[in-house]
């Protein structure tokens, strides 16, 4: 994952869009609510969930909640 | 314990090869599965004992039967219900691995109820993991032992009734009254704050494994959104406003600080000693060379015979290898056939050998019995080169098309038919066979049928037949 080290605004949280199911735990369960459903479809057809590109507390509650193993990434520091 | 990245553990497989799917980058459970979560948190604290490369898990029957797609761990698939049974056996044997039972509620709850309660009785010091979403998931929504009263599912349209169905079975609290198992809690993936408490009891059971404390039982309250007909975010709350209402979590029982681990005896039996210890002839070999003896030259012959259901296929074959048998051969029997009675497809394989046989299987055939046209399409290709074919020139309207091996048609139907029944086609294609070969004499075939055959008045015709056979191959060999 190269995108990872190019990331600089710490903590953040990486969606792999291909294999989020959109079923919208995340979205929910975040606290400071800054994922939202994609407009756009994934090559699945779900509206995968999308960080709103700031204020990610990197609590790590999207990753605890979300079904898939390796959809979400959650970067603390 | 601080980490600085929360990611896809190192217990699970980085692609899914296992999963025949075409995306193996995910796993096949459903939008908002609770599998999926509960996954995560056992692959995430297998990681974090550093157990992961000891630990065999077992999956079920259910949704979760391919949890061996995604681990990378041991893993066992288990017969419906018995994994605490399996994971008993692997313990015992195996008392440094780390034994996880994954199983869903029909699996546990329902046809495997009996053994949950005598493992976790025995406190057998493994680690189960029971998930309960109410409902069966993977056969499409039908009522579950845990199924709540007034949920209505395929099987209870109406909603289960406790006049009808009676009340929802509580595995957490009949597990905890027993004496022997350390840790029982229920947990629910619903809310964040009990989806983290859930974490923590994974954490914990496992961790009770890893310090030989015993038996634990962690329930786990699951959504199944598909089951349920819900979206997956109802699906959770119907977890908070539902389930939990009946199922109450908790920690039901806790003695993991009180008892003392178990000693675990690591003492391995070397190999050389298990035959004494289970008491068979250890001298293997000299017995098998004095069976080898008998007959210096190595027979061996795989017979496949094929042909629709109610032909006396399988009789065929039961013949041939209790005729071999009595000869002092060594024979398989493999029958292979669809579920109908009468109709569809037959067919079996028989081996007679004087050598050990390792695979009862006949992929290649030195034999082949046809007894319709297409058999011999399906299995004449299978033939081994210079090999032998049978087949019935009554019924099949084409002769083989190979000419590396020796073909024999034989009007098995017509001949049978004029001893007085088309039932015993299947004798007279044997008569042919011992004739042609050689391989068994017919005393032991006439010997052979008074202990396979059930209905004695068939006895009399089926020896006839046999040698009406035989009487076909003498008459083509003077021509």
């Amino acid at each position: 994952m190269d995108v990872v080290e190019t990331i600089v605004d710490i903590p953040t949280v990486i969606i792999r869009v291909d294999e989020c199911k959109g079923c919208g735990y995340c979205v929910e369960a975040c606290p400071v609510k800054v994922l939202v459903q994609s407009k756009k479809l994934n090559i699945k057809g779900y509206h995968p969930a999308e960080y709103k590109g700031s204020g990610c507390t990197g609590c790590g509650v999207c990753f605890y909640t979300c079904p898939e193993p390796g959809a979400i990434t959650v970067i603390k520091k | 314990m601080a980490k600085n990245r929360l990611g896809k553990s190192s217990a699970f497989y980085d692609i899914y090869e296992r999963n025949p799917s075409s995306d193996k980058t995910v796993t096949h459970y459903c939008p908002g599965c609770g599998h999926g979560i509960l996954h995560k948190f056992i692959a995430e604290a297998l990681e974090d004992y550093g157990v992961w490369n000891r630990t065999i898990l077992l999956s079920p029957v259910g949704c979760s039967v391919f949890a061996y797609y995604y681990f990378k761990v041991g893993n066992i698939q288990c017969a419906h219900g018995r994994a605490p049974a399996v994971a008993t056996g692997i313990k015992r044997a195996h008392p440094d691995s780390i034994v996880i039972s994954y199983q869903g509620d029909g699996d546990l709850a329902g046809i495997g109820g009996n053994e949950i309660i005598q493992a976790a009785n025995r406190g057998e010091n493994i680690t189960v993991f029971f998930i309960n979403n109410a409902i069966y998931g993977m056969t499409g929504g039908q009522m579950a032992p845990t199924t709540l009263v007034g949920q209505s599912t395929t099987t209870t349209p109406r909603g289960r009734d406790i006049y009808n169905e009676g009340y929802p079975i509580k595995i957490a609290e009949i597990i905890s009254i027993l004496e022997s198992p350390v840790y029982v809690e229920r947990v629910a993936l619903a809310d964040t704050k009990n989806i983290m408490k859930a974490r923590s009891a994974v954490r914990k059971a496992i961790n009770y494994q890893v310090e030989n404390k015993g038996f634990s039982l962690v329930e786990v309250l699951s959504p199944c959104p598909t089951g349920w007909k819900m979206n997956p975010v109802d699906a959770k709350k119907w977890v908070t406003n539902e389930m939990q209402k009946y199922f109450k979590l908790g920690v039901f029982k806790d003695v993991g600080k009180e008892r003392k681990s178990r000693k675990v005896n690591g003492e391995k039996v070397p190999l050389n000693k298990v035959p004494d210890i289970i008491d068979i002839p250890s001298d293997e070999k000299k017995e098998i060379s004095r069976i080898e003896k008998k007959s210096e030259e190595k027979f061996l012959k795989r017979i496949k015979i094929a042909g629709f259901g109610g032909q006396g296929i399988l009789l065929l074959g039961v013949t041939l290898a209790e005729s071999g048998m009595m000869e002092g051969k060594n024979v398989t029997w493999l029958p292979s056939y669809g579920p109908e009675m009468r109709g569809g497809t037959a067919n079996c394989h028989v081996i007679v050998s004087n050598q050990r046989i390792g695979s009862p299987l006949v992929d290649w055939s030195d034999i082949l019995i046809a007894m319709n046209r297409p058999s011999l399409d399906k299995f004449e290709p299978k033939a081994v080169p210079g090999s032998l074919i049978f087949y019935d020139s009554t019924i099949v309207n084409r002769k083989p098309e190979r000419n590396d091996v020796k073909a024999i048609g034989v009007p098995f139907t017509e001949i049978a038919d004029g001893i007085g029944s088309t039932k015993v086609l299947n004798m007279v294609a044997l008569g042919s066979l011992i004739r042609f070969t050689g391989m068994l004499s017919p005393e032991t075939l006439f010997e052979a049928q008074t202990r396979v055959v059930k209905r004695k008045e068939f006895l009399e015709l089926n020896k006839r037949a046999i040698k009406a056979g035989m009487e076909f191959i003498d008459s083509l060999k003077e021509s």
